[in-house]
């Protein structure tokens, strides 16, 4: 409707400048615009469409082209996801990796809020200097970090625990909160606090009755990106975790499930796609605070 | 009530606690708001990278300490044509994908720049990629890249005729090089449009409009208004990626495994096979500590991204 209304009044602007507003003709605009992306919205889709109509297919159907037509399911099955369920410790790892992606969470939210209070709202000398210090922290990489982790892990006696990566996942996800709540405090007037002082107020009591309750927005951006990018990491539960009771979603399904030189795609894309609804669904619920998290972190 | 309440509040403020005065003593309260961060990071990540730097320097294996060797490990990775073979698909690697997805991420958010219905309903869609967990359509892109059974190759196959014999994606290097650099490229398009597209609804409308008022063409509006304006966001972005790209690990890790003839090993994978499968702890961190130098360098880039930023806004707007 919007694009009807807008065509009009934008054809009112083109009498002025006839040559530069052929750009809005409804054809060009089709070609121009639609088009393009139509295609990305396939190309982007498209793996998970494979992943989801691959999970349903029988094993028979899966392997022949000739008979059935690949993009659609002709019989489907659930057995590729009884399978996961029952024959394989699936449930064990999902619930591993639920563990992890909310300890790991909590104890960033809890760190990153105070560390952001402190560098925003308590104001000392070198404040600037502990926030840049943070941020940099963002930019090492777990790639360089896993070995000489893998050391300390073991040294502290937490190797092949959950435990461990609910420490470790806060590097990535303490610099990352710690800023976005700055952002979030920065926006909070200073006078609220400052009322709150005249009358006598802690300043823990400030933090907890005040800035907290104007920060939630923040806080749940904070806490769903942190979720998120513990619910996918990688690499420390790759090195850190042996047993495969305590794997993680994504590690147990590339070690546990591709077994043999015949691979179960069935199994594993259900694996995947199992693996990939509580994000997606947990996204699906909160998709500002994600776009809003994932653009004022860059702009901070 | 004010009457009963407000003899109690005096006596609190009158004494309180040993406590609650510590927590309102502003230094302590300083230490104690930065412990938990500054010390999870100290414990788990700056304690770790110098640790790090060391083991380069020693021989350590798995269960057994290792001695200083100085430079041995360095001067063998240097003769080390496998080494030699990641840095060159790490830079590769990163250096098309870096281009690919901020090619087509930069388009794609200037197509979601336009107004039309639902579009924070395909805004949300084109997130997703960026969204599940790596490894996960990882998973969906090898089996997409099934030398028997791949979608792609029925598609140019079966369908178009345009080939007589399915694609050999990952057998051979490189097909199995490209076919990486595409699923990094997937993955990261997301990202760079959302985060591009924040930036471009920033920019105010009025200098287009002042531009088309001057008979600026579309390209002319493009190159003089909207990448001068976008690239302070732009270098942040960039940096980001490159970094994240450079010490990727997940994709390589979950498609071939740094195969075939270990063609598409990326430093972080072949430091993983030396240092965790392999158990030399002291050249695999000697391999992660060789991509510093490049990170710096990625670094210092966004840092001068930043001050052109500066420059370009004024000192007091930031």
């Amino acid at each position: 409707m919007t694009d009807v209304a807008a065509s009009p009044g934008n054809s009112n602007v083109a009498s002025a400048t006839p040559d530069t507003m052929s750009w809005d003709s409804r054809a060009r605009r089709m070609v121009m615009i639609y088009l393009p992306l139509a295609c990305f919205v396939i190309i982007l889709l498209f793996p998970f469409y494979w992943m989801t109509v691959t999970s349903f297919k029988p094993n028979a159907e899966l392997l022949n082209y000739k008979e059935h037509n690949p993009f659609w399911i002709s019989s489907p099955t659930l057995a590729h996801i009884k399978h996961l369920l029952f024959n394989t410790a699936y449930p064990t790892w999902l619930k591993t990796t639920m563990l992890v992606a909310i300890g790991s969470t909590f104890l960033s939210l809890f760190a990153s809020t105070l560390a952001a209070y402190a560098i925003e709202r308590l104001r000392f000398r070198g404040s600037p200097y502990v926030g840049l210090g943070i941020y940099l922290a963002y930019l090492v990489p777990p790639s360089i970090l896993f070995i000489p982790l893998a050391t300390v892990i073991v040294q502290f006696g937490l190797f092949d625990s959950p435990l461990a990566l609910i420490l470790v996942y806060p590097t990535f996800l303490v610099p990352f909160c710690t800023w976005l709540l700055i952002g979030y405090f920065k926006s909070i007037p200073y006078e609220l606090e400052e009322c709150a002082l005249v009358d006598g107020a802690t300043r823990l009591q400030i933090l907890r009755r005040i800035t907290l309750p104007l920060a939630v927005p923040g806080l749940i951006s904070a806490g769903i990106f942190s979720f998120t990018l513990s619910w996918n990491e990688f690499i420390y539960a790759l090195a850190f975790i042996q047993s495969g009771a305590n794997k993680t979603v994504p590690v147990a399904i590339l070690t546990e499930l591709v077994t043999g030189d015949v691979y179960q795609w069935g199994a594993l894309m259900a694996g995947s796609l199992l693996g990939s609804l509580p994000v997606a669904l947990f996204y699906s619920l909160f998709v500002d605070y994600y776009v809003s998290s994932l653009t004022g972190a860059v702009k901070e | 009530m004010s009457v009963t309440t407000l003899p109690s509040r005096s006596m609190a403020l009158r004494q309180p606690g040993w406590i609650a005065r510590l927590f309102d003593y502003k230094p302590f309260l300083i230490v104690m708001c930065l412990a938990p961060a500054i010390g999870l990071l100290t414990v788990f990540l700056t304690y770790p990278l110098g640790l790090g730097v060391w083991l380069a320097f020693t021989d350590t294996t798995i269960g057994q300490r290792g001695i200083y060797i100085g430079l041995e490990n360095f001067q063998y990775l240097l003769k080390d044509p496998l080494w030699w073979n990641a840095v060159f698909y790490s830079i590769f690697y990163t250096g098309i994908a870096t281009i690919g997805k901020f090619a087509l991420g930069f388009w794609l958010a200037l197509l979601l720049n336009n107004h039309f219905p639902f579009k924070s309903l395909l805004r949300a869609i084109v997130l997703l990629p960026w969204i599940v967990p790596t490894v996960l359509s990882a998973l969906a892109f090898w089996w997409i890249y099934d030398p028997q059974f791949s979608i792609i190759s029925y598609l140019l196959v079966d369908v178009l005729h345009i080939r007589s014999t399915n694609i050999d994606f990952l057998g051979t290097p490189w097909p199995a090089r490209f076919s990486l650099i595409a699923a990094n490229i997937w993955r990261g398009i997301p990202f760079v449009a959302i985060s591009l597209l924040a930036g471009l609804q920033t920019i105010s409308p009025s200098l287009y409009e002042a531009a088309m008022l001057d008979g600026a063409t579309a390209w002319q509006r493009f190159r003089y208004i909207t990448l001068p304006m976008m690239m302070p966001i732009l270098a942040i972005v960039m940096t980001f990626s490159i970094i994240f790209t450079f010490t990727d690990f997940q994709l390589v890790y979950a498609i071939t495994r740094g195969g075939p003839v270990n063609s598409t090993h990326l430093l972080a994978t072949l430091a993983f096979q030396r240092g965790i499968a392999g158990g030399e702890l002291g050249e695999g961190a000697a391999i992660a500590v060789s991509m510093i130098p490049f990170l710096v360098f990625a670094t210092l880039f966004s840092y001068f991204g930043l001050a052109r930023r500066k420059w370009q806004q004024g000192e007091a707007n930031d």
